[in-house]
């Protein structure tokens, strides 16, 4: 059997298509290429972000809830006096009913875990070395939620009980010490503890792993002199770009001082923002410009067809079917656009995540294509075909099938 | 409506008027008040020099352009006040075209052109529609040229494919616009004596515009164009 077994729309228009080699072979070059670039540029921004801010996060908590600070209160204004107030310098205290805000963090909804933290500074010695660090003293069944230090351990296991201490390995160097060894440390007040060394960790930051020292609460507790008190509550939430409104409503219901990450860190955010405002921008020009290729060989393909739209035309063909024939040309071109344009991003995709690596040699970013990329960018290009196909389309339709054969 | 001899007309024309350029200073009027018929079956040539309307008469005809005045009736409907989509389907049901130059559409097969009509008609090629085109194909002698494109087809062959194609639909009416105008003699004859065989067996009436009075002559009856006037409409006693 040898009839064609399309619709009459599909049969005109791919056979069109296919008649005009050249056009539909550039066409559709362009719309591949405009459908990887935006593909792959979203690929690699959304990937290049969500690994910087995994970075920044990997060592954060994305909520900290901190006492509040101690400022200076004036009995009463005396008109005839004047007074020098001197900020008031903030020593280290404990949240007030710290129990009860751990429970009512814990009831915010998209509030995944909630650690409550001793931190404060302190002392390690050993022999003649001295090194100033931070003394963290967590639960660690609760801190593993805030910051994976599961994941960051290179000796030893993250649990901590009587004087067991967990310290970064630059800290181990620094003091020559390993898993087994002793180290001294001493409180800013001047309580000191012979704290044994059960683990070491390495954060991916050398500032880090060389000030982190983990303890269990009590101990940082009685060294700090903070008996029954934390110095903060450390807090993860679902959606990390909702930290700023969880931290906003834990403030409302606590009356403490609550930082989110977002905050903290608002420059990297900005900088997100703008990265991202970019990328918008050049999908916009790209789509602007694979419109106006699709358009335009179109219109040529309008004029060049106009006999046989004639022909079409006296044979019944209504001038909306000719239209659809023009729009299904658009579409076809995009459709076929975005599948090569997805398949050409992911390849690049491969390619470019072997050249570019972080200084220990890992791939910055994963050669995976994301599903919602990739339809988003698909339907784009249809939409963006059928919309450009619109006033070729039209042109073929009002086109006057006496004049058009006589052409 | 029914001509002298009693047949009912499958065209109609009573004071049928066309002008180009309507309300602008270079208005034309190229046909001034056509009253014609054409009967069911009927094998007609419309003739006379150029520039009389032949061609203006036989696109009012096939609905491809609006009587500035005057009734036009199509197998027996009025096309009077008819939108573009139900004239649309008047000529696909009822008019076939052949064309000078037979404007097959070249990125498609001779048996794809002759199932075109059927395709606009049908939405899609049934197995009917293949069967009834390789059966014309076959009756025009181009069976071993079915899957050519145009490009590939000489002239005659070409105009061969174009009848096929006007006839796919079994059209009550052909609408051949000097078929065998740009044809050898030899080939002419060829392609008039398919029009004049497909008419016999068929039924379908056909109106053919032609420069050529031998062929012409042939025909049932002659209707004759002189600046946009009907000058004469001749019956021929013996067809040929």
């Amino acid at each position: 059997m040898a009839r064609p077994r399309l619709p009459f729309e599909f049969l005109v228009a791919l056979r069109f298509l296919r008649e005009g080699r050249m056009q539909t072979a550039l066409i559709l070059l362009g719309v591949t290429g405009g459908v990887a670039v935006i593909v792959f540029l979203s690929q690699l921004i959304a990937q290049l972000q969500s690994t910087i801010i995994d970075r920044v996060l990997g060592s954060q908590a994305h909520v900290v809830v901190r006492p509040l600070e101690e400022v200076n209160l004036r009995a009463r204004s005396d008109p005839a006096s004047t007074a020098v107030i001197e900020p008031r310098a903030q020593r280290l205290r404990s949240i007030d009913q710290w129990e009860a805000i751990v429970k009512l963090a814990e009831d915010q909804p998209g509030v995944v875990a909630v650690s409550p933290v001793v931190s404060g500074p302190a002392f390690a010695l050993r022999g003649r070395a001295s090194k100033s660090v931070a003394l963290l003293g967590v639960e660690p069944d609760r801190y593993r939620r805030i910051v994976k230090m599961d994941t960051y351990m290179v000796r030893g296991k993250f649990q901590v009980e009587g004087t067991n201490a967990i310290i970064g390995t630059e800290l181990a160097k620094d003091l020559g010490v390993t898993v087994g060894d002793k180290v001294f440390l001493r409180a800013a007040g001047g309580r000191d503890e012979l704290l044994q060394v059960t683990g070491l960790f390495d954060i991916g930051n050398k500032d880090l792993n060389r000030r982190w020292v983990f303890t269990t609460m009590k101990l940082a507790q009685s060294l700090l002199d903070l008996p029954g008190g934390v110095s903060n509550i450390d807090i993860t939430v679902t959606d990390i770009f909702d930290a700023s409104e969880v931290a906003a409503r834990l403030q409302a219901g606590s009356g403490m001082t609550v930082d989110s990450w977002m905050t903290t860190n608002s420059q990297l955010l900005a900088a997100l923002r703008n990265q991202s405002v970019s990328n918008n921008l050049i999908r916009s020009f790209v789509i602007i410009i694979v419109a106006l290729g699709i358009s335009s060989v179109l219109v040529v393909s309008v004029v060049q067809k106009q006999k046989e739209i004639g022909i079409l035309r006296a044979m019944g063909t209504s001038s909306n079917r000719i239209m659809g024939v023009f729009l299904l040309q658009g579409a076809l071109v995009g459709f076929v656009g975005a599948l090569s344009g997805v398949g050409l991003a992911w390849a690049l995709l491969q390619i470019f995540s072997t050249i570019y690596r972080t200084g220990d040699g890992a791939p910055i970013f994963e050669p995976q294509l994301d599903t919602g990329i990739a339809l988003s960018a698909a339907g784009i290009a249809l939409a963006v075909g059928v919309l450009a196909a619109l006033i070729p389309a039209r042109r073929a339709a009002k086109m006057d099938p006496v004049q058009a054969i006589r052409a | 409506m029914t001509d002298a001899a009693g047949k009912p007309a499958i065209i109609s024309m009573r004071g049928l008027r066309k002008s180009y350029g309507v309300g602008t200073p270079v208005e034309t009027e190229v046909l001034h008040g056509i009253d014609a018929d054409l009967a069911e079956g009927e094998f007609c040539a419309l003739i006379g020099p150029s520039g009389s309307g032949k061609s203006t008469l036989l696109n009012l005809i096939g609905l491809l352009e609006p009587p500035t005045a005057g009734e036009l009736s199509v197998a027996g409907q009025s096309t009077t006040g008819l939108n573009e989509q139900a004239l649309t389907v008047l000529r696909g049901r009822h008019i076939g075209f052949v064309f000078q130059f037979h404007h097959l559409l070249p990125a498609f097969t001779a048996l794809e052109n002759v199932m075109m009509p059927a395709i606009i008609a049908h939405g899609v090629a049934t197995a009917e529609d293949e069967a009834v085109a390789h059966d014309l194909l076959a009756r025009v002698g181009l069976s071993s040229h079915e899957y050519k494109k145009a490009g590939q087809l000489s002239g005659g062959q070409q105009q061969r494919v174009a009848i096929a194609r006007a006839l796919s639909l079994s059209p009550r009416l052909i609408l051949a616009d000097e078929p065998t105008g740009n044809l050898d003699t030899h080939t002419a004859d060829d392609i008039f004596a398919l029009l004049r065989e497909f008419n016999r067996e068929r039924g379908s009436a056909c109106l053919i515009v032609t420069h050529d009075p031998r062929l012409a002559a042939r025909c049932d009856r002659r209707i004759e164009l002189v600046d946009g006037r009907l000058a004469a409409s001749t019956s021929v006693a013996e067809p040929a």
